[in-house]
Parts: C-alpha cells; sequence; structure tokens
C-alpha cells in the first residue's frame, strides 16, 4: 500500500514539472518583457491561448505535430512583434500603468475574436503517434508526450540561456535591461532590442500554449487562470529575474500538483496562500531586487 | 460653458442630486438608471484609489463580491429582518477584507500592486465558489428578501423599483458626500501628494503607509457598499460578482469617464451600461466593441470622457 502511494506520489511529482514548465515559459516571457521595458504584458494569457489555437489549425492542416510545435510560437511571435510596434511603442515615456491596461484591453478583444472564429466549445488537439501512450518510469508508467513537453522546456530554456550570456545580442539585451540610458548613450538601439525582446517573450507564451494544447485541449478562456497564477510565480519568483522566475514556477508547479494529490480542494488556492506568505517573509520575491520600476 | 463648470466643481454634491433625481426619466428604462448609481458607486471606489492615490487596482471584484456576499448570507442564509443589518454586514466583510488584502498588495508597489490584486480577488473567488453551503457556489447565491427601509417610524417598501431606485441614490449620495469630504480634507491632499510623487510625500515626513492603507479601505468600503446595493437590486449573488472581469469592468467604467475626476466614474458607468445595452442588441461578442473602444481611450483619450471634457488628470 505505501509503495502504491509512494510510486502515485512520484508520478504527481512529474505531473508538478509539467506544469511548472509551462509555468516557466510563461514566466520567463512576462519576466524578460518586464526587466527590459517595464511593461506588465496582461494579454501574455491570450496569446498563450492563441498558441494552442494555431497549433490545433497548423495540425490539421499540415497533420505534422512538428511543423505546428515550431510553426505556432512563430506566429504569436510575429504577433507579438506587430503588437509592439503598434500598441505598445506609443505608450513609452507613459505611466507603466498604461501598458497593462491597454494590453487587458487587447486580451478582451483576442478572447473574443477567438470565440468568434473557433466557437465557445474547446477543441482537442492529439499528440503525435510516436507521443502517444505511456512510458515506464520503473516506478509507475507515465504519459510520453509530458515527459516530451519537460524535455522542450528544458531544450528551450538552455537555448534561452545561452543566447543571453554567450551571444552578442543576449549580451545587448543584458545590458539593456540593466541600464537603457547608457546602453542608448553607446550608440545601440535600445528600442530594437526592446523589440526583439517583446517577440521572444511572446513567442514563448506562444509555445506554452501548444505544448499545453494535448493535454489540456484549446479553448478561448484557457489563458485567463493560467495568466494570473502566471502572475504570482513572477511575483514569488522576483520581477524581472530569470532564474527567479524558473525556480519559482518549478516550485509552484510542485505546490499546486502535490496539493492536488493531498487536498484536491485547495488546489486552486495554495497558489495564492503560498504567494501571501512569500511576501510577508520576502517582499520582494525569492530573487527580486527590491524598487525595481516599483 | 466655463462658468457652468466652475459651479458644477463647486457644488459637486448638489449637483449629483439635482442631477440623478431626475435621471430614471433620461434613460429608456428606470433598471438602468438604477444600475448606473450602483456601478457609479463601484467605480467610484475605484476611482479614490487609482485616480486620486494613484494605485492601479485589478481586484475590485473582491470588495465588491464580499459587499454582495455579506448582504445576501445575511438575508438568505442567517434570516436577518433588518436591512440595515444586512447593509451593515456587507460593509463590515468588506471592510476586513480591505484591511487584510490591503495590508499584503501594499506591500509592493506599481505594478506589483495590480498584479497582487488580481491575485487576492482570484483567491476570493476560488474560495466563494468553494463555499459552496454559505455562497451557492456556482449557481450563485439565490433566495434573497429584500425587508423594507425601517427608520424612526417609518417603514418603507424596496419592492417598486422607482423606490429602490431613490433609496439607492440616498445611499450613493451619501457616499458621494463621504468622498467629497475625503478629497476636501487633508488627508485628500496627502493622497494626491502620493500620487503626484509618493517620494516627495514621503520626505514630506507623511506615514505613506498608513495613509495608503486607508485609502484602501476607503476603496473596498465604497467598492463593497455598491455590491451590497446590487445583491438587494438583483436578489441574487452570482458567483461571477468575485470573477476577474467584474474587476476589468470597473476599470474599464473609470477610465472610460475620466479617472481622477469627481464625476468621470459615473459618466463612465452611464457609458459602459449604455453602449452595452445597445451594442449587444447587434452581436454577442459584446467583449470585442468594448475592449477595442477601452484601447482607443488608454491610446488616445487617456483622461477620459469626463476628464477630456473638463481637464482632468491622468497618469503619473
Amino acid at each position: 500500500m505505501a509503495d502504491v502511494s509512494l510510486a502515485a506520489l512520484a508520478a504527481q511529482v512529474f505531473t508538478g514539472l509539467v506544469l511548472g514548465g509551462i509555468f516557466v515559459l510563461l514566466a520567463i516571457g512576462l519576466s524578460l518583457i518586464f526587466g527590459l521595458m517595464t511593461v506588465v504584458n496582461f494579454s501574455h494569457g491570450a496569446l498563450y491561448m492563441l498558441g494552442a489555437y494555431f497549433g490545433y489549425v497548423l495540425l490539421t492542416r499540415t497533420g505534422s505535430f512538428t511543423v505546428a510545435l515550431i510553426a505556432a510560437p512563430l506566429l504569436v511571435g510575429v504577433l507579438g512583434l506587430a503588437m509592439e510596434r503598434v500598441l505598445i511603442r506609443p505608450l513609452y515615456g507613459r505611466s507603466p500603468d498604461d501598458p497593462l491596461l491597454l494590453t487587458f484591453g487587447f486580451s478582451l478583444v483576442v478572447v473574443e475574436l477567438a470565440r468568434v472564429i473557433w466557437g465557445k466549445i474547446g477543441l482537442t488537439l492529439d499528440p503525435p503517434p510516436a507521443l502517444a501512450g505511456a512510458v515506464n518510469l520503473g516506478f509507475t508508467y507515465f504519459p510520453t508526450y509530458r515527459l516530451f513537453v519537460i524535455a522542450v522546456t528544458a531544450v528551450v530554456l538552455a537555448a534561452l540561456w545561452l543566447f543571453l550570456e554567450k551571444t552578442n545580442v543576449g549580451l545587448l539585451i543584458r545590458a539593456a535591461s540593466r541600464d537603457p540610458l547608457m546602453v542608448r548613450a553607446l550608440g545601440f538601439d535600445v528600442g530594437r532590442v526592446w523589440f526583439i525582446v517583446f517577440g521572444i517573450g511572446t513567442g514563448l507564451a506562444g509555445l506554452a500554449g501548444i505544448l499545453a494544447g494535448p493535454m489540456r485541449g484549446a479553448y478561448a478562456e484557457m489563458g485567463v487562470t493560467i495568466i494570473i497564477e502566471s502572475f504570482v510565480v513572477v511575483v514569488v519568483g522576483g520581477m524581472g529575474s530569470l532564474v527567479g522566475a524558473v525556480i519559482s514556477g518549478l516550485l509552484i508547479g510542485q505546490v499546486v500538483s502535490l496539493t492536488t494529490f493531498f487536498a484536491p480542494k485547495l488546489a486552486e488556492i495554495i497558489v495564492f496562500i503560498f504567494m501571501a506568505v512569500v511576501l510577508l517573509l520576502r517582499p520582494s520575491g525569492l530573487f527580486g531586487e527590491a524598487g525595481l520600476a516599483e | 460653458m466655463s462658468g457652468a463648470v466652475a459651479w458644477i466643481r463647486r457644488h459637486p454634491v448638489v449637483c449629483f442630486f439635482v442631477f440623478f433625481a431626475i435621471f430614471p426619466w433620461l434613460v429608456p428604462y428606470r433598471s438602468l438608471a438604477t444600475q448606473v448609481l450602483i456601478y457609479g458607486l463601484f467605480a467610484l471606489g475605484f476611482n479614490l484609489l487609482y485616480g486620486y492615490t494613484g494605485l492601479l487596482s485589478f481586484g475590485a471584484a473582491a470588495y465588491w463580491g464580499l459587499g454582495a456576499y455579506g448582504t445576501g448570507i445575511a438575508l438568505a442564509k442567517l434570516k436577518v429582518t433588518s436591512l440595515w443589518l444586512a447593509l451593515g454586514a456587507g460593509l463590515g466583510l468588506a471592510l476586513i477584507g480591505g484591511a487584510l488584502f490591503g495590508f499584503f498588495c501594499l506591500r509592493r508597489r506599481g505594478i506589483y500592486f495590480a498584479m497582487l490584486t488580481l491575485a487576492f480577488a482570484q483567491l476570493l473567488y476560488f474560495i466563494g465558489f468553494h463555499l459552496a453551503d454559505w455562497t451557492g457556489g456556482d449557481d450563485g447565491l439565490r433566495g434573497i428578501t429584500v425587508p423594507p427601509v425601517v427608520l424612526g417610524g417609518w417603514r418603507i417598501s424596496l419592492d417598486r423599483s422607482v423606490v429602490f431606485y431613490y433609496f439607492a441614490l440616498v445611499l450613493v449620495g451619501l457616499a458621494v458626500l463621504v468622498l467629497k469630504r475625503i478629497l476636501d480634507s487633508p488627508f485628500g491632499a496627502v493622497l494626491q501628494a502620493i500620487r503626484e510623487n509618493t517620494d516627495r510625500a514621503t520626505a514630506c515626513g507623511y506615514d505613506i503607509a498608513r495613509i495608503k492603507h486607508l485609502s484602501f479601505v476607503f476603496y473596498a468600503l465604497f467598492c463593497g457598499l455598491a455590491g451590497a446595493l446590487d445583491a438587494l437590486r438583483l436578489t441574487v449573488v452570482p458567483i461571477e460578482s468575485l470573477h476577474w472581469s467584474t474587476s476589468g469592468q470597473v476599470v474599464i467604467m473609470t477610465l472610460l469617464g475620466g479617472a481622477g475626476t469627481f464625476f468621470g466614474p459615473f459618466v463612465g458607468a452611464a457609458t459602459y451600461l449604455v453602449l452595452e445595452d445597445a451594442i449587444s442588441v447587434w452581436t454577442e461578442s459584446w467583449p470585442l466593441a468594448i475592449g477595442g473602444i477601452f484601447m482607443v481611450f488608454v491610446l488616445f483619450l487617456p483622461k477620459g470622457i469626463w476628464g477630456t471634457l473638463t481637464g482632468g488628470f491622468h497618469g503619473r
């Protein structure tokens, strides 16, 4: 008996890892955009939803999950680039509340458009045949697709880290997040850095969406709850801190998953209780620096 | 025109009562007038925090919902027979919620504050959802019977919609009067100082943390009274009262009307509700329309309707 529940517990830890991976992808996008531009993208959840729907369309048109997995985030990223140009750029220099308000309006529009285009009933995405079924992990069987999500998240995070730490563009991004004025004085176009980062951040939301699609399906409201939870992840991790976003995302994934196991009724509220505790003990988040864009 | 505006500025509360006394005869049907009053009060509370103190909250639904459920539960579950006691229960819950959540949310400033208010409101939404014995859960709280108003020897039934309108007008009018007193007091001046420059206000020696917290509690009380009145109006409390979209609604209303202006919240609530009424006849994609309109306002008309007409404040 103890053996069985231990195996179930281990499976739950893996489930938490999957959930955490989705949180991390969303939170890193939010945090990256915020760290650089002090813009909070309220429509991040709507873009996550679009990632799943774009994935559905690509999957049904081309029949290839690989195409969908690569093209859906790119399409969302391109939409993000357009958003930055048209919507966010006019608000630079205004109160940081304004982009938050504007992207809130944008998310209302996008979610309603999705309802009009794809209907009010959710759609299901099938994982590719190679990833269907389950793998024997020794102690329990675990869905192959979920392991794949963990792997993709890890690869993308590693790539992002290499990009930020080892390339010239990455160097520029890090410099611009620390001191945009100095970067501008050195003759770089900070506006273009912001543009690129907005595209990357929104693209990551799209990736999270297409990855979540085969697990949760695609529906218009799918981004609403998760964006609020991602905000919590970012606040707990410390806004603008990428390491914080990763650790806090994985941590909250575990907290939610294990609470679902032990006390399912508390699963939805545990995130917020956790946040309240962290705020009491460390107001600036686990890895946050106090005073960043406050 | 400018003379009239100046007179309105000097006597806003008088103007409020005169205008809303005849308002039910200016709108297509009376229930819309009552809604404008109640949502106007909701937006007024939000405006105290955002427009005057400079704190953007995305969690107003929490206090609206606490007010509504407090009053609703008192009437439907605890069978309270005094209207004042039921309203007091709603206000009491909103007060406790505001004091508690305000304490947590105000540990961070700016953008973080907005996200925290949203998160705590979402927490209450889930609690309301799961405490179905008390709140009715997904089905909403039903079975609210509105007791008559008892005041001295008077006993007035609120069953007729026109009577309920004027009852709401008296309470909302009192709230408007309280807001006017707050804004005219030194406390109100400090609120606006915090909005303009928090660091300088701190340097002037004001206890910023306490003043912000007090502002937050007033905001919760105004929102709670609005929610309580809405529970009486509908005789039902839907779970959506606590939903984040309710918080979004009040943000939109206030910005449409003009944040930081005295009448902006009522202008915004009226605009929102009339538009919703008109557009819903054409299409069920109302969020698409209001989302688009809201974006246009943020981009091009940040002072809102009333603010643009009278030259009010926006942003920091």
